[in-house]
């Protein structure tokens, strides 16, 4: 007891105030690279970044929290879908950027869509993923389509994550019924069932699997299958045919902000070209929001990708979440191995 | 005015003096003054001056509740004890809870009373110390009625110990659970509760009946036994060939069973993909040897299960080796005089006084994988346990905390159940292997059949282990592990490049020096606390006879059976908001290491206690050493092996649990576990393991020097040639 009273005087909130403040900021994506913008940031303007990273689950886990007493300024990076819950629960407050103008379509429609509360900074689509040796060893063919995947040769050789756990997995399904329709796409994904092996957890562990050559194909976002490729992983992918579906990274500012200025300052300093270079130089392949960051041949071309047009606000609800998953666990998940 | 005629004086003085003189809120930057009366601000001031030259006039029944004491303190009145200690944590805790950040906290104190303009934070060393000060005031008051055979230590340290695990693990908990009643949209509280906790992926048994998955229930609850059962019989494979036999290599051996403890999550499930992966080793040798191809098989429950069979036997051991040691030779002696085979003394004699110690390890053990996270989520494939569905319950796809805290609530009834039935099993049999009296036997060599069995099961677990850690290791060392690997030690001076600067001072360059320094720091200051809390507690539970003992002993094994993400969103529910306003602090992650590692420290503890004749504390206490001095010159020094048992875990724990601190770290406090992780998910597992080996020297000198300071167990025991 004693020791834990010395505990509590050890701590020092170090709450140190300097001229330009401070900003506390969840950040999504890989570590490398939200500590690579929290320190151009910092090197730029002066205000101290207190920067953690977590998954987009476990931040808007921890805002549901905190509400009542937000410690958090800015949130950024993690799906659109799950910055629109969080604007639904009344989490963000709105904001507009002079910035605004220079960003692609994508970016400024989620804008629109929260009514400000969030705008796009990236953006990435789902890919087919494969490992190119174990392809070879075991003579399979290569997937060009969503239909290639029901074929037999593949049986037992496709990870797909589970919904139920996984954002990545819900994007895809989200996708499959907005390009054909909901009956369509659950016949479809009991006719892939007989090829799959496991639905994980984990909506990365798919895509790392094939790296690691343990299942043959995976469905991945392609950003991330392109830094296990740089890696070094025997990894490739391609787009299916039909189209495919693809997310969109948001960043917020927390209702209840305490340092609104310097939150303020983040996002339009995020919303200029120059941050948005940023990520490739730590190996970070996601598609800028900024129609004049600087190319690079390893980010995918999203205008060269053929996509289904995603409706993040029907798709992001909870309610159309909820029935989705619940016939994925009757109509899929309850099927035989 | 001697102390023994006014017993609940330093507890008053304590409480009075932090009303008066210390800041009752926390302070924003540190310990700004502790005299802290006559403060310009209302928050920096302690209870007195925030009422008296402040208007903050909710702090006055503390102050009169104080007053009220002072009778009793000065004149043994008990009765004035009671009350005044009483009203005093009465008020603390109602003026903590009525006016919060917004004012009044709920909106009927608005109409009663009228708007508020005044707001407070969170209570701080003024308030603690007064909470403190005022719980002992109670104790004494009850030990001064005759409660706890009038022991005021014990009534203290019982008082300590309660209000701590009900600040600490039953408020969050309950707070959590409370979640189980949220409505669901068009679902009523309870409807939704239902729905919850009937759901068909929870209780479906269609695995007995066709190829479908069953439900998480039955998945953990098979699981867990069966890991609980193979750990147990490892870890007392263990245990006895390194006290008992003349295994040569015993110090490796027991360095070896340490390993795994002292991993972080996650490697060991990345080493058993490496070897018996659909890539891995094995399999390759296999098929290009035999042309079979072995498929996946780690994947679902039969690697789950090798994995935490790995991770908890080190567990098992460090419960079940002080209980093997202590065991004394004297009785198996009597039994050998009386012309007993070895095998059979073994089977009467040595194997039922382990039992508390194999029960233990086995509760621990199956607590344990209830509990566990990295290793289903690395190598479960399709297959679901019950922390895997929490912790997407909470962070996946559904976002929906009262499924969470429904599902927490079914771990917690198995993990109640599992404690009954150990009880149970163990029952109220006498386990008495240290007495007094002379003790000089030498311990009894194992039975042939026994020991060949031994050997049959350990070593190929230990040349297991030493593959699945070169394996895993070897990542830090190589390029890219399992694809490049070439040597390298660049992920090295990634983490830890240290730069001289101009002045010759050393400027820590590396990402992972601030998270290293936080870690090695919070678990130092953590480890004894646990051990302390935890051993106090053992004492208490295996020697004392006070009412609520049962209740006491389940509270404390709470916090581990619940998973560490209920934790973590359990501790920032309940402590981002006044009275106890700590996330984003250091001081969160203290507490939630020490609750969450308590139980270990009280199973060990226990069942070390267990072995201890009482005759030896009723030998001090005749002699007429009080309570305090027999627990200090008697007791613990036989406890030494609990002791070092309780420090190491502690601190290893404290350096390596992930997913209760995944939600409690803020930028200024990040753990070295949450990086590694962050590594880990980006794929970047050279880092991550680089950062491993390095907290695995750390931990390994922290050991070496627990067991320096702490010293072995003189048992007076001849030492002979052992067989």
């Amino acid at each position: 007891m004693i020791a834990r009273i010395f505990a509590l005087a050890l701590m020092v909130a170090p709450a140190v105030s300097q001229a330009q403040g401070s900003l506390n900021m969840l950040c999504a994506p890989a570590s490398d690279w939200c500590e690579a913008i929290a320190a151009a940031f910092q090197r730029d303007t002066g205000i101290r970044v207190a920067m953690a990273r977590k998954s987009t689950g476990e931040i808007l886990a921890q805002l549901r929290a905190e509400a009542q007493n937000p410690r958090t300024d800015l949130w950024f990076g993690g799906s659109a879908e799950t910055h629109l819950v969080a604007a639904e629960m009344n989490l963000l407050q709105a904001y507009t950027s002079p910035n605004m103008a220079g960003l692609h379509d994508w970016a400024r429609e989620l804008h629109r869509m929260s009514n400000g509360r969030c705008v796009g900074v990236s953006s990435g689509a789902i890919a087919l993923v494969w490992n190119r040796e174990l392809i070879a060893r075991r003579n399979l063919p290569v997937p060009r389509s969503w239909a290639d995947l029901l074929n037999p040769a593949y049986r037992g050789e496709i990870q797909l994550p589970n919904p139920n756990s996984s954002g990545t997995a819900y994007t895809i399904i989200a996708g499959l019924i907005q390009l054909w329709d909901e009956e369509r796409a659950f016949a479809y994904l009991r006719r892939l069932h007989a090829n799959v092996n496991a639905y994980t957890r984990s909506g990365a562990a798919p895509m790392q699997a094939v790296a690691r050559g343990e299942t043959a194909v995976a469905v991945s976002f392609n950003m991330e299958t392109i830094s296990q490729q740089q890696a070094g992983f025997p990894i490739e992918m391609g787009y299916p045919e039909e189209g495919t579906s693809y997310e969109v990274a948001c960043m917020s500012i927390v209702r209840g902000a305490r340092n609104l200025a310097q939150a303020r300052r983040f996002y339009d300093w995020y919303l200029t070209p120059a941050a948005m270079d940023i990520g490739p130089r730590v190996n970070q392949f996601h598609a800028p929001a900024h129609r004049d960051a600087t190319p690079d041949p390893r980010i995918a071309d999203m205008s060269g990708i053929r996509l289904i047009p995603y409706d993040f606000a029907l798709f992001g609800e909870a309610a159309t979440r909820r029935r989705i998953l619940e016939r994925w666990d009757r109509e899929v998940g309850a099927l035989p191995r | 005015m001697s102390l023994a005629r006014a017993p609940g004086l330093p507890a008053w003085l304590l409480a009075a003096l932090a009303a008066t003189l210390l800041p009752w809120h926390m302070q924003q930057d540190g310990v700004a003054g502790l005299f802290a009366l006559r403060a310009e601000e209302a928050d920096a001031a302690s209870a007195l001056g925030q009422a008296w030259f402040h208007g903050r006039f909710w702090f006055w029944p503390v102050l009169a509740a104080l007053a009220l004491a002072l009778p009793g303190a000065l004149a043994r009145r008990s009765v004035f004890l009671l009350a005044g200690g009483g009203l005093g944590l009465l008020a603390i805790v109602a003026q903590g809870f009525a006016i919060g950040i917004q004012g009044w906290s709920w909106p009927f104190l608005e109409a009663w009373f009228g708007p508020l303009e005044e707001r407070q934070f969170g209570m701080g060393l003024g308030g603690a110390l007064c909470f403190l000060g005022c719980l002992l005031l109670v104790t004494d008051g009850l030990a001064l009625r005759g409660f706890f055979k009038g022991d005021r230590f014990v009534a203290g340290a019982v008082g300590v110990l309660a209000a701590s695990i009900l600040i600490f693990t039953a408020w969050p908990v309950g707070t959590m659970l409370l979640q189980m009643f949220t409505p669901r949209e068009e679902l009523s509280g309870l409807t939704a509760l239902g729905v919850r906790l009937f759901d068909g992926k929870i209780w479906g048994l269609g695995c007995v009946t066709g190829r479908v998955h069953c439900g998480v229930f039955w998945n953990t609850l098979v699981l867990a036994v069966s890991t609980a059962s193979a750990a147990t019989l490892l870890g007392l494979c263990f245990a006895l060939l390194v006290t008992r036999s003349g295994f040569p290599a015993k110090r490796a051996l027991r360095l070896l069973t340490v390993l795994p403890i002292i991993t972080p999550p996650f490697v060991i499930g990345l080493g058993l993909i490496l070897i018996f992966g659909r890539s891995g080793v094995v399999n390759q040798f296999v098929q290009s040897a035999f042309g079979l191809e072995l498929g996946r098989w780690i994947y679902g429950f039969n690697g789950v299960w090798l994995a935490q069979v790995f991770s908890f036997t080190p567990t098992a051991f460090l419960v079940l080796i002080g209980v093997v040691e202590g065991i004394s030779p004297a009785m198996e002696e009597a039994s050998q005089t009386l012309r007993a085979s070895r095998m059979r003394t073994f089977r009467a004699v040595s194997l039922p006084l382990m039992r508390p110690g194999l029960a233990n390890a086995w509760l621990v053990v199956f607590v344990e994988s209830l509990a566990d996270f990295g290793n289903p989520i690395v190598l479960g494939g399709s297959f679901g346990v019950l922390s895997t569905e929490i912790f997407f319950a909470v962070v996946g796809a559904q976002q929906d905390f009262g499924r969470a805290a429904a599902l927490a609530a079914i771990m917690l009834l198995v993990a109640l159940a599992a404690f009954l039935i150990q009880r149970a099993v163990v029952g109220g049999r006498s386990y008495v292997a240290m007495t007094g009296k002379g003790d000089a036997g030498l311990p009894t060599p194992l039975p042939a059949p026994v020991r060949r069995l031994a050997y049959a099961v350990a070593l190929p677990w230990a040349l297991l282990t030493i593959l699945v850690y070169g394996m895993a290791l070897a990542g830090g060392f190589v390029r890219v592990w399992g694809r490049d690997w070439t040597p390298t030690l660049s992920h090295f001076t990634r983490a830890f490049a240290l730069e001289w600067s101009a002045s010759g001072q050393i400027i820590f360059v590396g990402g992972a020096w601030n998270s290293l320094f936080t870690t090695v720091t919070l678990a130092a200051i953590a480890a004894p606390i646990t051990a302390g809390l935890g051993l106090l507690a053992a004492w208490l539970l295996t020697r004392q006879r006070f009412a609520g003992r049962t209740a006491l002993e389940f509270a404390l094994m709470l916090t581990f059976a619940v998973p560490g993400t209920v934790i973590g969103v359990a501790y920032i529910l309940t402590y981002n908001l006044p009275p106890l306003e700590i996330t984003g602090t250091a001081m969160i992650l203290v507490a939630c290491f020490v609750f969450r590692n308590l139980p270990v420290g009280v199973r060990s503890g226990v069942a070390a206690m267990s072995q201890l004749d009482k005759s030896l504390d009723e030998a001090a206490i005749t002699l007429r050493a009080s309570t305090f001095r027999t627990l200090r010159t008697v007791v613990l020094p036989l406890l030494k092996p609990a002791i070092v048992t309780a420090l190491v875990y502690a601190f290893v724990r404290a350096m390596t649990t992930v997913s209760a601190v995944i939600f409690l770290v803020s930028a200024e406090y990040e753990m070295a576990t949450v990086f590694i992780i962050n590594r880990v998910i980006n794929g970047d597992y050279g880092l991550a393991i680089a950062y491993c080996a390095v907290l695995i020297l750390l931990m390994l000198a922290a050991i070496g020097l627990i067991n320096l300071l702490v010293g072995r167990r003189q048992l007076g025991r001849r030492e002979g040639a052992r067989t």
